[in-house]
């Protein structure tokens, strides 16, 4: 797809799609239980009224307009409209309290603001005596408000029944107003929720958009005839990408939900060809399909467990265009057929040719059960700073455990540190109104720190491992992860809690809790008598097991270049379960390392020595409160590790 | 961020000016008695239009028979209702219905089986004016369909159950067949909306979510809403008058804030001090 490069700004583009497209779809919402439809000349035509009514209001270059509901045209249309009068959209998330609120209008010295419907006017005329800039405020949905006498309050219609009038009185404004923006102008503020302090507003400029964008455009080969569903938070900057920039440069029609709870029944009537969603959204999809399998007749059953089994087996090399054996591609042939078409079709997948999850990793499962239908789903890896594009999982070659090599146009790096940095059209401009934060995330050349540390794998695809903050090195300069570690460990059923050392060490160590459950179910089929936790933590049995484990875990380990010298070589079994009560855990069972250093010194000594026993003494809570004495005299056992080696994929 | 201070500063002042001049609704002198048991006995209170009116009063203390009483259901032994200035005293509960009365039930109503679309739907049936000949052709039939289905659509978006739309409503959580049995019964489209406890059994946000819907009704509509409610919490909040029986008898009447520190009142729900 060619884009001229004159369409240097949103406003630019839609007008243009007057003259390219004016008949296709442009936008869509369920209201009443029936699809409504607009096409882009509507959509050019409704923008160009709502722009004037917001100029009749007093609204000028660099004014802000805010943005606070669900997923609807007529906000997707605000955003267009004050972009067109070299404004600038600030969304915002329609959850946030008045609080969150106030503080973000106010950050962003906002003068008019555009909402759904009563709950978010209630929470904009709570905060607005405490936000002396804010003007005016317009709603879409009027239904409670007909008593609200606010005289800076109106109604959506009255915004375009005024845009009318000036468009008729100033002919030619609009387009002088649109001609005056480039490039180089601010495009929207997004503000990051962030974990702790206030949220700091990204400002991403026409160009840091519209270059990502276009880049990705041609990378998945998007065109006007896609299908795509809104249903992402409006402030959010995937949201802005996916069902706003991309809509807008390929021309394609994006769908609007009735409300949040009938998304994915809306899905699969809509049908969407390009869907972007984090992995909770597959997951629940996952669980829906697997508990309406356990209430479907036998026949149904068995058919879906056993095509389910062959789509496990050549589902992912037919999708990733590899050889499969011909019996395999005939069973998958009639699996299509009687299980994963009705199965797509009511998961609203039928038509799906592209999905996108991101945010957080998915588990492998999941992601391969959807890839094994033919669903071609990836995962990319981005940030708001960023214009989202980091890494994205190319079609040929997706690992599930990676994030795929860095986006075309993006430079990504590895600090020696072990953070991630990229560079990119993508770059943000700046936080507003925040210089130092601009100036501790991003370079005087423009590489940006993302806070995550992780690390590219033999094929160059990117493996996030933890937040920076959290990741430390060997002696010899190795990377460990220990989340990374602990969590793959815990992976096993039999491993309820581990703890590994390696930070300033030579090599790497582990504490584990066995699962008393899942360890104690096993000894009692196997016959193995035991009194307590600490009698089944010592047996030799359970000790073999666990190394088999850890065993497994270093295999896996020794694939990878970059984390082959962080396998484990010494591990020991814990005589207590870590224990909250003790200070070992938070409350939310997160591992407490500076208190673990403190009680457990004389194991951790054990573990970086040649002796084949630790000896302990501590203090421990009782369930009732009492404290008592704990000795212990535990083993020590070395685990095999493995040679780097390139893994057949 | 997580800052718990409320604003204390509100200059916009979003409280409607409610005044009432119209009466609606007439009930005068009404007797009923089951055998020995008087269910009510000289209770007489009005209605005006557009205004929402509650019932209260602790248990047994002829709530519903006095709902009753207003719906058709039962027959006075002595007193008179008019509606709109005429007496009505002797309609049956189909005339009262056509009337513009609609109801909802203290032991939910609805037919499980059928989707809550289709619950609505039955809602319609006072409004449809059809004969033989337009329901057994096709279209004739097919337009009667579309145009009552637009009116059924509006009620669900209105009461935010799109997402149950088509689900049958005996798998529906308690607190939304109550909605959508509000939604049967606004699709009656009345003038008068008689609501026999639509909150109990509810947790606080059901609670909440359910005096928003009546308020919204209230509102939009202009309907006339006459509430039976236990919790005298939501009633006090909403009502514009309220009239409290006990034993069968009306013990107070007025605005809320009169009838909140009524003795009689303080007595019949806190008991003899």
């Amino acid at each position: 797809m060619k884009i001229d490069p004159k369409l240097d700004t949103f406003p630019k583009l839609l007008m243009n799609r007057k003259v390219l497209s004016p008949d296709s779809p442009a936008i869509r919402e369920k209201d009443f239980g029936i699809w409504q439809t607009w096409n882009w000349a509507h959509v050019c035509d409704e923008v160009r009224n709502l722009a004037c009514g917001l100029a009749a209001a007093g609204f000028r270059r660099g004014d802000k307009l805010a943005i606070v509901g669900d997923n609807r045209p007529r906000l997707y249309w605000g955003m267009a409209a004050a972009q067109c009068l070299g404004g600038i959209p600030v969304p915002l998330y329609q959850d946030s309290v008045v609080q969150e609120m106030e503080y973000v209008i106010n950050h962003a010295d906002v003068r008019f603001a555009l909402v759904e419907d009563q709950e978010q006017v209630d929470k904009v005329l709570e905060l607005a005596p405490k936000c002396p800039k804010l003007e005016q405020i317009y709603y879409d949905d009027p239904r409670g408000l007909a008593h609200y006498t606010p005289k800076n309050l109106h109604t959506y219609d009255s915004l375009i029944e005024d845009g009318v009038k000036f468009n008729a009185g100033n002919p030619g404004y609009l387009d002088s107003e649109i001609t005056k923006g480039s490039k180089s102008d601010i495009s929207v503020i997004l503000y990051t929720s962030g974990t702790t302090g206030f949220p700091k507003g990204v400002i991403l400029t026409y160009h840091n958009i519209l270059a990502t964008v276009i880049n990705s455009i041609e990378f998945d080969s998007l065109t006007e005839k896609e299908e795509c569903l809104a249903y992402l938070p409006m402030a959010w900057v995937g949201d802005h990408i996916f069902s706003y920039a991309q809509s807008y440069v390929a021309g394609f029609c994006v769908s609007c939900p009735e409300s949040g709870e009938t998304v994915l029944h809306d899905m699969q009537e809509i049908g969407p060809t390009y869907f972007f969603s984090p992995p909770r959204i597959f997951e629940n999809i996952l669980t829906s399909v697997l508990v309406r399998m356990e209430d479907a007749t036998w026949i149904k059953r068995k058919m879906f467990d056993y095509f389910m089994g062959v789509a496990k087996r050549c589902g992912v090399n037919i999708l990733e265009g590899r050889s499969v054996n011909p019996i395999d591609r005939l069973l998958y042939l009639i699996g299509k057929v009687v299980v994963y078409g009705p199965l797509k079709n009511t998961m609203g997948f039928s038509r799906m040719r592209l999905a996108y999850t991101a945010g957080e990793a998915i588990g492998p499962e999941i992601f391969e059960f959807f890839r094994s239908l033919g669903i071609n789903i990836k995962q990319l890896y981005g940030q708001t700073e960023a214009s989202v594009y980091i890494t994205v999982q190319t079609d040929d070659k997706v690992k599930p455990d990676t994030c795929g090599p860095p986006f075309p146009g993006v430079d990504v790096k590895i600090s020696d540190a072990g953070e991630i940095l990229y560079k990119s059209p993508g770059v943000f401009k700046s936080y507003y109104k925040n210089p130092e934060a601009t100036l501790s995330t991003r370079t005087g050349d423009g590489w940006v720190f993302t806070g995550d540390a992780g690390y590219f794998d033999d094929d160059g695809h990117l493996k996030i491992i933890d937040r920076v903050k959290d990741v430390g090195k060997l002696n010899d300069g190795t990377l460990f992860a220990p989340k990374f570690l602990e969590n793959k460990l815990k992976f096993f059923p039999q491993i309820r809690e581990a703890v590994t050392f390696g930070d300033g060490r030579d090599y790497v160590s582990a504490f584990i809790n066995v699962d008393l459950e899942a360890v104690g179910n096993w000894a009692e089929r196997h016959n193995v008598a035991y009194a307590s936790y600490q009698e089944l933590a010592a047996n030799p049995e359970v000790y073999e097991m666990i190394r088999t484990c850890i065993e497994k875990t270093n295999q896996d380990l020794s694939a990878d270049s970059e984390i082959a010298g962080s396998q484990i070589k010494r591990f020991l079994i814990l005589h207590k379960e870590l224990d909250a009560d003790d200070g070992e855990l938070t409350r939310t069972r997160k591992v407490r390392r500076r208190i673990i250093n403190e009680r457990f010194t004389s194991l951790i000594d054990a573990l970086y020595s040649d002796s084949s026993r630790g000896h302990i003494e501590n203090v421990v809570t009782f369930e009732d409160g009492r404290k008592g004495t704990m000795i212990a005299d535990l083993e020590i056992q070395d685990v095999s590790t493995f040679d780097h080696m390139k893994m057949a994929s | 961020m997580n800052s718990t201070t409320t604003p204390d500063v509100q200059t916009y002042e979003t409280e409607r000016v409610r005044e009432f001049t119209k009466l609606i609704l007439e009930v005068e002198g009404i007797f009923v008695s089951f055998g020995g048991v008087k269910a009510l006995q000289d209770v007489s209170f009005s209605i005006f239009e557009s205004e929402i009116f509650s019932i209260i009063g602790p248990n047994g203390a002829g709530k519903t028979s006095m709902l009753n009483v207003i719906s058709g259901f039962y027959k006075a032994s002595a007193g008179t209702i008019s509606f709109q200035g005429n007496d009505r005293t002797h309609a049956s509960p189909e005339q009262v219905a056509r009337m513009g009365f609609a109801r909802t039930f203290q032991n939910i109503a609805l037919f499980k089986g059928m989707s809550t679309l289709d619950n609505i739907m039955t809602g319609r049936i006072v409004k449809v004016k059809s004969n033989f000949l337009k329901e057994a052709f096709y279209f004739p039939a097919l337009a009667q369909e579309v145009e009552q289905r637009e009116y059924v659509e509006r009620i669900i978006d209105f009461l935010e159950i799109q997402s149950i739309r088509k689900t049958p409503v005996g798998k529906l959580p308690y607190g939304l067949q109550k909605r959508v049995e509000l939604g049967r019964a606004l699709a009656m489209d009345p003038k008068i909306l008689l609501l026999d406890e639509p909150m109990a059994g509810m947790n606080l946000e059901e609670k909440e979510d359910m005096a928003r819907f009546v308020l919204d009704v209230n509102d939009e509509f202009g309907t006339t809403v006459v509430l039976i409610e236990h919790d005298m919490g939501v009633v006090m909040d909403i009502s514009d008058h309220v009239v409290v029986l006990d034993h069968g008898e009306r013990i107070a009447y007025g605005v809320p804030d009169d009838v909140r520190n009524n003795k009689d009142v303080i007595r019949a729900y806190l008991g003899e001090h």
